[in-house]
């Protein structure tokens, strides 16, 4: 009996808190769910069916089209140039800063956030300031004829500035999380420099590295600002993907803009799904080895891929 | 191989929460066990870091087998470290952490796996080879992970509180293990810990530390019945210091509650180093009230029982009983009794300025 009355009494008590419970819970994910249909599903399909719209003739022949072409290229060159550098400089950055003590090592920590912190329309600025016809260097480059700004050079500067922090910062959390013990174990059983590295520091960053290249790769990509100040919108020459968009929408050619920018989506949507991979495959790592190394706090996306 | 560490000094210009030390000199016979114990912030991790060569001095010398090595790089140094937190190769396996000093220094595969077996058996877990260190008890790591320090026939061992991450049940088994083990291989080894039993139990030589300096050297023995200064005996073992006079041949403390007969001058000022288990309390019988203190309250500790006494002039003392003491005298709290000092070690106090 009593057992019986206790089961009534504490499913009275428990029924009204679980109800709220469910409830709240209902509301915040459709909620969520809700903005995250409207804010980003819907664009998405939007871009889809207005690049559809005039037939797939037109849709392919607005990707097959020479100046659309050239603007890839030169979009695929960026990345191609920007994520290499970015990886070997954000991971040396990484390394100067968390295994070395030297005056300055907080101001080189906060510059390696500068490009993140200033809008890529004046970083496009200062560059024409420094490379442009009327800039510091100009004299320089006249002397070496050489041209940067509304060029392709300048393009591929900007790019690799703007997305330095990508690599730096993922990888320094991650080699900070870890601390140096490895690495000095190591060095006391007699392991060089270079051994250290390859042996022990980059099979703990891997990821962290993978995953700052991903970030780095769809930024280069869907960089605006401040490419669009350094490049003079040369058709056929300077232009870059996002550039090639803004002209076709410009220009009332709104079904080939929005099939060109299908592709900067098709990217955007293969780059979450790696990085969703990658992060599962992290996670996995981690877990096998949580009782060991401390648990790096959940990378978060630090900007949207496109400006 | 020994060590000998002359006139040791590392300062770190505030930053960090790391201790320096200050010319620190010290040996570490060969084939011995020499422990640098003191409590957190003296500056013993430095130390033993600054041996490896993971830290750079900023004066002083390090020699190894009398051959000076404070230019010559860590992995130049041939020392094994342990790292309190272990710090094994975590995507390496058990044999692939061991074999990797080996590796570096280009031994052959057979070699290798015959060195490996060897160590896995020395530090009895045959059979783990294949395991993730994740897979691994805390105990079970800090046997590869000083596997893996021996695995490169070190000259002298270096472990770093190689037990501070363990509980107490584990700590204790590992302490009576490394002493086997270090019969066995009769590696010279410097030990850094902040548990004077550990340092009691374990070492040949006791190097106490004190804010980055040497307060005392010698064997467990002669620190703990022969403490130097009264930081020394409150840190092993425990004591009280309390300052008396001598007076009618006896020193007196804590207004001639507790007396002890000493051969010292006549009014001269003595300090007494009271250990817990050196007092004999008994009940007071009619004895002066000037000289009665009162136990406060007690608790029962396995074997012993733990005893705090009122002192006349309202100072405290801790007092331990062996069990079957204990029961003979009945005490309670609230009782009045008497102290007794006589095996506490009183010596003249060296520094008469109060």
């Amino acid at each position: 009996m009593s057992g019986a009355a206790s089961l009534i009494n504490s499913h009275r008590h428990e029924r009204p808190a679980l109800e709220d419970g469910a409830l709240a819970r209902r509301l915040l994910i459709g909620g969520a769910t809700a903005f995250l249909g409207v804010v980003l599903l819907l664009p998405l399909v939007v871009v889809f069916s207005s690049a559809l719209k005039q037939g797939f003739g037109v849709y392919f022949d607005a990707i097959a089209d020479a100046e659309a072409l050239s603007s890839m290229r030169l979009t695929l060159l960026a990345a191609a140039v920007s994520v290499p550098l970015n990886l070997v400089f954000g991971v040396a950055a990484a390394w100067v800063i968390s295994k070395y003590e030297f005056p300055g090592k907080g101001l080189l920590t906060t510059l390696i956030d500068l490009p993140f912190s200033v809008s890529p329309v004046v970083v496009g600025l200062i560059f024409v300031l420094l490379f442009g016809a009327k800039g510091w260097f100009a004299p320089l480059l006249q002397a070496l004829d050489l041209k940067i700004i509304f060029s392709v050079p300048g393009i591929l500067i900007v790019t690799t500035f703007i997305t330095f922090p990508l690599v730096a910062r993922e990888v320094l959390a991650v080699m900070q999380a870890q601390g140096s013990d490895e690495e000095e174990a190591a060095l006391t059983l007699g392991a060089s420099g270079g051994t250290i590295f390859l042996r022990i520091t980059l099979p703990k960053i891997k990821w962290g590295v993978l995953y700052g290249v991903i970030l780095c790769n769809a930024r280069a990509v869907g960089e605006f600002g401040a490419v669009s100040v350094v490049s003079g919108h040369i058709r056929g020459e300077t232009n870059t993907l996002p550039l090639h968009v803004e002209i076709l929408y410009g220009e009332y050619h709104f079904a080939a803009a929005f099939a060109v920018a299908s592709l900067l989506c098709l990217l955007a949507v293969a780059t979450l799904i790696i990085k969703q991979w990658v992060e599962w495959q992290a996670a996995r790592h981690r877990a096998g080895e949580r009782s060991t190394a401390p648990v790096r706090p959940k990378p978060t996306l630090h900007k949207g891929i496109a400006p | 191989m020994s060590v000998n560490v002359k006139e040791l000094s590392k300062r770190f210009g505030g930053r960090r929460e790391v201790v320096g030390v200050d010319r620190v000199s010290f040996e570490c016979p060969e084939h011995r066990i020499t422990s640098l114990l003191g409590p957190s912030g003296s500056g013993k991790s430095t130390l033993l870091r600054l041996v490896a060569g993971l830290e750079i001095p900023d004066g002083g010398a390090v020699c190894i087998n009398g051959e000076e090595v404070t230019q010559v790089p860590v992995r130049e140094r041939n020392v094994g470290f342990v790292f309190q937190n272990y710090a094994l190769f975590s995507h390496m396996t058990v044999f692939e952490n061991i074999a990797f000093g080996l590796k570096v220094h280009g031994a052959t595969a057979s070699d290798i796996r015959a060195r490996v077996s060897e160590l896995l058996s020395l530090v009895q877990l045959q059979g783990y080879d294949k395991r993730l260190p994740d897979q691994l008890s805390g105990g079970q790591r800090q046997r590869i992970a000083l596997a893996r320090a021996l695995a490169i026939r070190p000259r002298v061992l270096l472990l770093d509180e190689p037990f501070g991450a363990l509980d107490t049940q584990v700590r204790v088994e590992l302490r009576e293990w490394l002493h086997q083990l270090h019969e066995q291989t009769q590696v010279t080894t410097l030990l850094v810990t902040h548990d004077q039993e550990e340092a009691l139990e374990l070492s040949d030589h006791i190097v106490l530390l004190k804010d980055g300096e040497v307060e005392q050297v010698g064997t467990p023995s002669e620190l703990y019945e022969r403490p130097k200064s009264a930081f020394v005996a409150a840190f092993l073992g425990g004591a009280k210091v309390m300052t008396g006079r001598v007076v009618g041949g006896q020193a007196r403390f804590a207004d001639d509650a507790l007396t002890a007969s000493v051969d010292l001058a006549e009014g001269s000022i003595v300090e007494a180093f009271i250990r817990p288990h050196d007092v004999r309390l008994a009940k007071a019988k009619g004895a002066m009230p000037a000289k009665v203190a009162r136990v406060e309250r007690l608790v029962r500790v396995g074997s012993f029982v733990k005893l705090a006494v009122v002192l006349p002039d309202g100072d405290r003392l801790s007092v331990q009983m062996q069990n079957d003491l204990f029961e003979e005298h009945a005490l309670a709290p609230g009782d009045n009794v008497l102290v007794d000092l006589r095996r506490a070690q009183v010596t003249p106090r060296p520094n008469y300025t109060i």
